[in-house]
């Protein structure tokens, strides 16, 4: 099982904060087309989103697997 | 008593607190940077902010700035504190408290804390509005990362 995590607009669009995926292992851009195809309605957020994995920034090619985590991360704006 | 010095919190930040956590007796200069919720954006009117952050993340993110300023100007000590939650107008938002031997050294390192936070730190900022609410991010939508981090980014 693999941990998705999403914030701000991004979670507001697909009204899901957390979701588990079911997976033993899978790279970020897999991840990411499963999303898309799940939530259409949020495609702009994901794609401007930034990655984490295991809460560090991390790239599209990234292999996740189960017990890691990776976020979607919307353009910030703290401060 | 806290002594973490790269928090998020969903409390009042106490800006002494965070100054406390810098003091040094090397230190010649303490540089506080305090930011507050402004009403007028581009003359729209603001009610409140909320804000929302990765919070494990943004504490990490926070940590590798303050070790970034150490890099750069190895004597400063830095403490920052971003608060969560709903915020009214003037409400403190984010606390930065840097010391260093000398003045120069506190404004620059100071301001360097503040715009990393605004590149790297998993924190987002939600304003309302009389007639409606937008997150707030990259509001010019001239930003994509297309390799999922953000350009220049270092990791630690």
């Amino acid at each position: 099982m693999i941990k998705i995590l999403m914030f701000a607009g991004l979670a507001e669009k697909c009204n899901k904060h957390e979701i588990k995926y079911d997976k033993q292992q899978s790279t970020v851009e897999e991840i990411k087309k499963w999303l898309l195809d799940q939530f259409p309605q949020a495609a702009e957020e994901l794609n401007r989103a930034m990655i984490a994995v295991n809460e560090e920034y991390a790239d599209h090619q990234t292999t996740l697997h189960t017990g890691d985590s990776v976020a979607f991360i919307p353009p910030v704006s703290g401060g | 008593m806290n002594e973490k010095k790269f928090t998020i919190t969903d409390q009042p930040i106490n800006v002494e607190t965070i100054i406390q956590k810098v003091v040094h007796p090397h230190a010649g200069a303490i540089n506080t940077f305090i930011g507050t919720v402004r009403e007028l954006t581009h003359g729209k009117r603001t009610l409140y902010l909320e804000y929302e952050a990765y919070v494990v993340m943004a504490e990490r993110k926070l940590s590798q700035i303050g070790k970034e300023i150490k890099q750069k100007w190895p004597e400063a000590r830095v403490a920052i504190e971003h608060r969560i939650g709903r915020l009214e107008i003037s409400d403190i938002a984010v606390v930065i408290a840097v010391s260093t031997p000398h003045r120069a050294d506190s404004y620059e390192a100071s301001r360097y804390a503040i715009e990393r936070i605004k590149e790297i730190v998993p924190i987002w900022k939600k304003e309302h509005w009389e007639n409606g609410q937008m997150w707030i991010g990259d509001q010019q939508e001239t930003t994509a990362y297309p390799t999922g981090k953000p350009e220049g980014l270092e990791n630690d």
